[in-house]
């Protein structure tokens, strides 16, 4: 190699004059961005402290005493189901290719157990930093695994998103396999038609900068769908099962705002003013509909109470989730207000009028949140963040009409895909835990163990 | 001897906790109870203001000679009463007998409270 490279100097000192005669631009081989990279390892262990411990907390403190363990194990499990299902073929089948008419809608097995990637390899996905690699196609600064690894933590929150609608009733070993089976059916397609180069989502133009569709709309309508085939849970009586351990939720609320930096402002894929940009919107979304939140709260109900709060700020955060990377800070101040009203109506009355039993209210705050931080995403996408993307305000209406069918065609994809896996799974292994069982509390029923004891 | 169990407010305890101290009780038990009822307490989840049947209260025990019965009864009652619905309910039993474990005394003297 040293010889090599010697050679080559030494000829090169003769061939200097023709070689700028002929060629203008010497072709610089790509190179990997160290500050990209390190901010994307550090975003990627956010959004994996966004699901254990903070998702696992907040769901963990809103049930009983009971059933904390069990919820603090569905969202492990996952974290350790959804990866190896991720390295398997869940990476391939989201941002791989295919060729034929599936190519829109699924990728390959190209990369399945993450074959073909090597280590220096840039990935082939960017947002705002890219450079022409040495076969003329544009790649990003972050190598190819780093996004393998950031996009691994989305998969594995989104269905540990859907814990909340059936938590407190569920059959451990029927949760597991229909959380596969739904990361597998429905995760990686959806994620394929937004985020994958050739899906027809993507092609259309949607607009969802870290995940409000794949994420939160897709997790949200999985969430409702299994909440109402679940059936509710034996003692509910129409309004929510006084939490066990609010402090829990608080930490946990806590710990997804800070992840949520990491999941907002790490989907820019560099570490550069959009990512700040995003960071900021995040940050401000989430105060402004914490602040609604708690002012609704005092109004109508006469306290501030601090479930409301806690909930107020990751409502703000899901619907500000797909327009950080399009909106400004008026944009985020919109959104954080509008939603945070929104879903405070829809846990409040309309959840308890419609009689289903979403038991933290995973629909609730994550789909409603994400599906109206989707739509306004083609409202006020300003060009002034990213000059290629703007929304209806700015006179684009076309953009509002391609959110809303990114957002029709993931509910209908994703509420029929959860119904015939919910219907297998329930036909093959059943996942309704036993009236008793339920009863006794799924901590000790499904685990041998309870969370708080009284020994020395 | 007689025990006095008493189900007081949890705000008033460090009340009755004084005036037992003032009336010469230097040793009690208590636990916190949850209670079912007729009246309601109301309760907020997310916007949801429901009303919960759950009342929280205090369980005191205390273990007093015959003589000092009245005085003790009387300390609670007047350190725990607010006159609203809910201030709580005193029971009184009968003790056969009582053993300090560590001299193996038993009766009267055994107790805490030497007088």
């Amino acid at each position: 190699m040293k010889r090599n490279i010697f050679l080559i100097s030494v000829l090169s000192l003769f061939s200097i004059p023709v070689l700028t005669a002929q060629t203008a631009l010497p072709k610089i081989a790509p190179s990997i961005n160290t500050g990209d990279t390190s901010w994307m390892i550090v975003a990627t262990a956010f959004v994996l402290l966004m699901t254990i411990p903070g998702l696992a907390l907040f769901y963990g403190g809103l049930v009983r005493r009971k059933n904390v363990l069990n919820v603090f194990m569905q969202c492990f499990i996952i974290v350790a189901a959804i990866t190896i299902e991720w390295i398997v073929c869940g990476y391939s089948l989201s941002f791989g290719s295919t060729k034929g008419f599936m190519a829109p809608f699924i990728g390959g097995f190209h990369w399945a157990f993450l074959n073909n990637i090597s280590i220096n390899e840039l990935s082939p996905y960017f947002v705002s930093h890219s450079q022409i690699g040495l076969d003329g196609k544009a790649v990003g600064t972050i190598p190819h695994l780093a996004f393998v690894m950031y996009q691994c933590m989305f998969a594995i929150i989104t269905p540990a998103l859907i814990i909340g609608a059936f938590a407190e009733r569920i059959n451990f070993k029927g949760f597991l396999v229909f959380t596969i089976l739904w990361a597998l059916f429905i995760y990686n397609p959806v994620t394929h038609w937004i985020w994958s180069a050739d899906g027809w989502l993507n092609k259309l133009g949607t607009l969802d900068f870290a995940g409000g569709i794949v994420v939160h709309v897709n997790a949200g309508i999985a969430a409702i769908i299994t909440a109402i085939m679940l059936g509710k849970r034996r003692d509910y009586k129409g309004h929510a099962i006084p939490p066990h351990n609010i402090t829990y939720v608080v930490m946990g609320a806590g710990l997804l705002w800070v992840g949520w930096f990491g999941f907002n402002a790490g989907s820019g894929l560099a570490a550069d003013g959009l990512a700040v940009n995003a960071l900021m919107v995040t940050h401000v979304a989430g105060a402004v509909a914490a602040m609604t939140w708690v002012l609704l709260d005092w109004f109508i109900d006469k306290k501030p109470t601090v479930i409301g709060i806690s909930t107020g700020a990751i409502s703000g955060l899901a619907a500000i989730t797909p327009a950080a990377g399009f909106v400004g800070v008026s944009g985020a101040i919109i959104i954080g207000m509008i939603v945070s009203v929104i879903c405070f109506c829809m846990v409040a009355y309309i959840k308890p009028r419609l009689g289903y039993d979403d038991s933290l209210d995973a629909f609730g705050v994550h789909g409603i949140g994400g599906i109206i931080g989707s739509i306004l995403t083609g409202v006020l996408a300003s060009p002034f963040i990213q000059s290629a993307y703007s929304g209806a305000i700015y006179g684009n209406y076309k953009q509002l009409l391609i959110q809303f069918i990114a957002v029709f065609s993931t509910i209908i994809y994703s509420g029929t895909g959860t119904f015939i896996l919910f219907k297998l799974t329930e036909k093959v292994i059943g996942i309704r835990a036993s009236d008793k069982n339920e009863a006794i509390g799924l901590d000790e029923s499904q685990h041998g163990e309870s969370a708080y004891n009284n020994f020395d | 001897m007689k025990k006095i169990e008493a189900i007081i407010r949890k705000s008033k305890f460090e009340d009755v906790k004084n005036a037992l101290y003032d009336t010469g009780i230097e040793w009690f038990s208590y636990w916190d109870i949850t209670g079912l009822g007729k009246s309601t307490e109301e309760q907020i989840v997310r916007g949801q203001v429901f009303q919960s049947s759950y009342i929280h209260r205090r369980m005191i025990s205390i273990v007093v000679r015959d003589l000092n019965l009245d005085k003790t009864l009387d300390a609670i009652l007047d350190s725990a009463w607010t006159g609203e619905t809910g201030d709580g309910k005193i029971f009184i039993y009968d003790i056969q007998d009582t053993v300090r474990i560590r001299t193996r005394e038993s009766g009267p003297e055994a107790l805490f409270n030497k007088e």
